[in-house]
C-alpha cells in the first residue's frame, strides 16, 4: 500500500514538473473545453485522467457528467457531448458510433486457500448466491456452510454481478455485505467457508503478497488478468469512451491521452484493468 | 493601592470583553449544530418528496437501486448494537475505575489509567481491522459466518468502556476526603464505603460516563462496518449479521446518485434525532437526581 501510494506520488510529481516544462506560450493559448458524460462505473477514472489532462494542457477544460451509459450514448447522438463513457461494448445498432476502449472491468470470484474447489460454473454461482445451496459438500467441497459475501447498492461491481448472471439484487441471500474490495478480500481470509467476488486486479495483487485466498475459474476460464485483457473471461466488460466519427483534433488528444501507458496507474487504483499495448 | 484601584475601576470592561468573546464563540458552536441540522434537512428533501417518510418504514426492504428504503431494521441494528454494548461496558467501566481508585497500589493504578487512557485513543478503525482479522475468525469457528452483531457489540464494549472509566474516575476523584476519612472512622468496609456513600455520590458524574459512551456507541462507522457483517435484517440471534444506520451511510454514500443519495442523509437525519432522544433523556435523569 505505501509503495503503491509512493509510485502514484512520484508519477503525479512527474507530470507536474513535465506539465511545468510544458508550460509555454504556444500550448497556454489554445482554450477549449470538453464534455464527457455517461456511466457512473468509468465517470470517476475519467475524471482524474481530466485533471492530470487538465494540468498538462493549460487552458483545457474536461467537464465530467454522469447519468449512464445510455445518456452516454444519447449524448453523442445528439451531439450533446463530446465523448460518451459506455460501460458495455457498442451494441449492433450502435455501430455508426465510434468506440475507443479505455480499460476492462474483471470481477473474479474468490474463496479462502484451503477451500479446496479450483473453479465454479456460472448455474453454481447462481445458486450459492440465491441460496438454493448452503453448504459447500453439494459443490463437492468439504461439509461445511457456506458464507456468502456481496457488495453493498450502488457498488460497479454489484452491477456487473447482477448483470451476467440475470439477478436483482433482492434476490441476493448473503451473510456479509462489504463495501470495498479490500475489506471482502480480508473477510474471506480470515473465514475458509466464504465467498466473495471482487476486482481481479485487486484480487490477483493480494493473492502475489501471498494473503490466504484463490480466484477461482469460472467454468474453464481461469479469472485473471491477462485473460481479461484478451476479452476472454466473461465476467468482464469493456468501459468504452464514444465518439460520433473516428476521434480527431482536441478529441483525439483527449483520448490518445487517456488510453496511453502514462494512464494505467490511474486505471488500476480505480481497480480497473488496463487494456494491451 | 493604586493597582487594588485599578482592579476594581477596570473589571466591567474586562468582563465586558470576555463575555462578548465567551458569548460569540458560543454562538459559533449553536450556529454550527443549527447547520449541520439544516443541511441534512434540505439533503434529504428529495427523499420526503419523491418517496415519502412512511416508505421508510414500510418498505418491504432496503434495496435503493430497486426502489425500496425501509430504514427499521438498520433502526433496530443500532438499538440491538448500542444497548448490548452499554449493558456490557457500563459495569465493566465503572468497576474498573473503582479497582483504580480504591483497591489498586498506588503504582499499579497510575500505570492502569495510562493504559486505559490508551485504549480510549486507540482510533476505531484499528479496533475494526483487529476485529476483522483476529475476532471475527474466532467467532466464526464458533458459529459462522462470523461477522456479526455479537462481533459487534464486543468490540464497541472495548472501545466505549473506557470512557466510562475515565470520567468515573474523575467523579470518584471529586469525593470529598471527609466522607471517606468518616466512613473509615465509622468502620465500615471499603465495599460499604463504595455502595453507601461514594457510588451515591458520585451517580451524576458516572451519568455523564455513560451518556458520553452511549453517544460513541451509536455513532461509532468503522469498525462496526467492519465486524457486523452489514446484512439489513432484523436479527434473530447474536450471531445474525447486522447493519446500523451509519455503517449504511459509510457503505453506500461513494456510490449513491440522486434518491439513493438523499435516503443516506435521511438516514443521517435520522440518526441525529436518536442521539438528541439519548441526550435528552439522560439530562431528564440527571435533574430528577439532583433536585428529586
Amino acid at each position: 500500500m505505501i509503495s503503491f501510494v509512493a509510485q502514484s506520488l512520484s508519477v503525479a510529481l512527474l507530470f507536474l514538473t513535465l506539465s511545468a516544462c510544458q508550460d509555454s506560450p504556444a500550448t497556454s493559448a489554445d482554450n477549449f473545453k470538453l464534455v464527457i458524460s455517461g456511466s457512473s462505473t468509468i465517470a470517476p477514472l475519467v475524471a482524474e485522467i481530466g485533471k492530470r489532462f487538465e494540468s498538462q494542457h493549460p487552458g483545457a477544460r474536461v467537464d465530467v457528467q454522469t447519468g449512464g451509459s445510455s445518456r452516454g450514448i444519447a449524448d453523442i447522438r445528439n451531439g450533446l457531448a463530446d465523448i460518451g463513457m459506455a460501460s458495455r461494448a457498442l451494441s449492433p445498432s450502435e455501430q455508426h458510433l465510434h468506440g475507443t476502449l479505455l480499460a476492462h472491468d474483471g470481477i473474479g470470484i474468490i474463496v479462502h486457500q484451503s477451500n479446496p474447489l479450483v473453479s465454479l460454473d456460472s448455474e453454481d454461482i447462481t445458486n450459492i448466491y440465491t441460496g438454493k445451496v448452503r453448504n459447500w459438500r453439494d459443490m463437492g467441497g468439504l461439509d461445511a456452510p457456506i458464507t456468502v459475501i456481496t457488495k453493498a447498492e450502488g457498488r460497479a461491481t454489484l452491477e456487473l454481478f447482477l448483470q451476467y448472471f440475470n439477478l436483482t439484487s433482492p434476490q441476493i441471500n448473503a451473510h456479509v455485505v462489504i463495501g470495498d474490495n479490500e475489506q471482502g478480500i480480508k473477510t474471506v481470509a480470515g473465514n475458509p467457508q466464504a465467498i466473495a467476488y471482487v476486482s481481479i486486479g485487486t484480487a490477483e495483487y493480494d493473492v502475489a503478497q501471498e494473503v490466504p485466498i484463490k480466484l477461482l475459474s469460472l467454468g474453464d476460464i481461469p479469472a485473471s488478468l491477462a485473460e481479461v485483457q484478451a476479452g476472454r473471461f466473461p465476467l468482464s466488460r469493456p468501459l468504452t469512451l464514444v465518439t460520433q466519427t473516428t476521434p480527431v483534433g482536441k478529441i483525439k488528444t483527449f483520448i490518445d491521452f487517456a488510453t496511453s501507458e502514462n494512464m494505467h496507474d490511474l486505471v488500476k487504483r480505480h481497480y480497473f484493468v488496463p487494456r494491451q499495448g | 493601592m493604586i493597582w487594588s484601584n485599578a482592579i476594581t475601576s477596570s473589571p466591567a470592561k474586562g468582563d465586558r470583553f470576555l463575555f462578548h468573546v465567551l458569548r460569540s464563540f458560543a454562538g459559533i458552536a449553536g450556529i454550527l449544530v443549527v447547520g449541520i441540522l439544516t443541511f441534512l434537512v434540505s439533503e434529504s428533501l428529495p427523499a420526503f418528496q419523491q418517496i415519502g417518510i412512511t416508505a421508510f418504514v414500510t418498505d418491504p426492504s432496503w434495496h435503493p437501486t430497486e426502489g425500496t428504503y425501509n430504514l427499521l431494521p438498520m433502526f433496530i441494528g443500532t438499538m440491538y448494537a448500542t444497548i448490548g454494548a452499554v449493558t456490557l461496558a457500563t459495569p465493566l467501566g465503572i468497576l474498573t475505575a473503582l479497582f483504580c481508585q480504591y483497591y489498586a497500589p498506588q503504582a499499579i493504578a497510575s500505570g492502569y489509567r495510562a493504559f486505559i487512557e490508551l485504549l480510549a485513543g486507540i482510533p476505531s478503525v484499528v479496533y475494526g481491522l483487529w476485529g476483522l482479522v483476529v475476532l471475527v475468525p474466532l467467532i466464526a469457528d464458533l458459529r459462522p459466518p462470523g461477522p456479526s452483531l455479537f462481533a459487534g457489540i464486543l468490540i464497541l464494549t472495548i472501545m466505549i468502556f473506557p470512557t466510562v472509566t475515565l470520567v468515573s474516575l474523575s467523579a470518584l476523584q471529586q469525593v470529598p476526603k471527609e466522607y471517606i476519612q468518616g466512613a473509615t472512622a465509622l468502620g465500615c468496609t471499603r465495599w460499604s464505603m463504595i455502595r453507601q456513600i461514594i457510588l451515591p455520590n458520585t451517580w451524576p458524574g458516572i451519568l455523564t460516563g455513560v451518556t458520553l459512551q452511549t453517544g460513541r456507541a451509536i455513532g461509532e462507522t468503522m469498525a462496526i462496518l467492519m465486524v457486523c457483517g452489514n446484512v439489513v435484517q432484523y436479527p434473530s440471534s447474536l450471531f445474525d449479521p447486522i447493519r446500523t444506520l451509519t455503517a449504511n451511510i459509510a457503505l453506500e454514500m461513494a456510490y449513491a446518485t440522486d434518491t439513493h443519495r438523499a435516503s443516506l442523509f435521511l438516514t443521517g437525519l435520522f440518526l441525529l434525532t436518536i442521539v438528541i432522544v439519548v441526550i435528552m433523556s439522560t439530562q431528564q435523569a440527571r435533574s430528577n437526581q439532583a433536585y428529586g
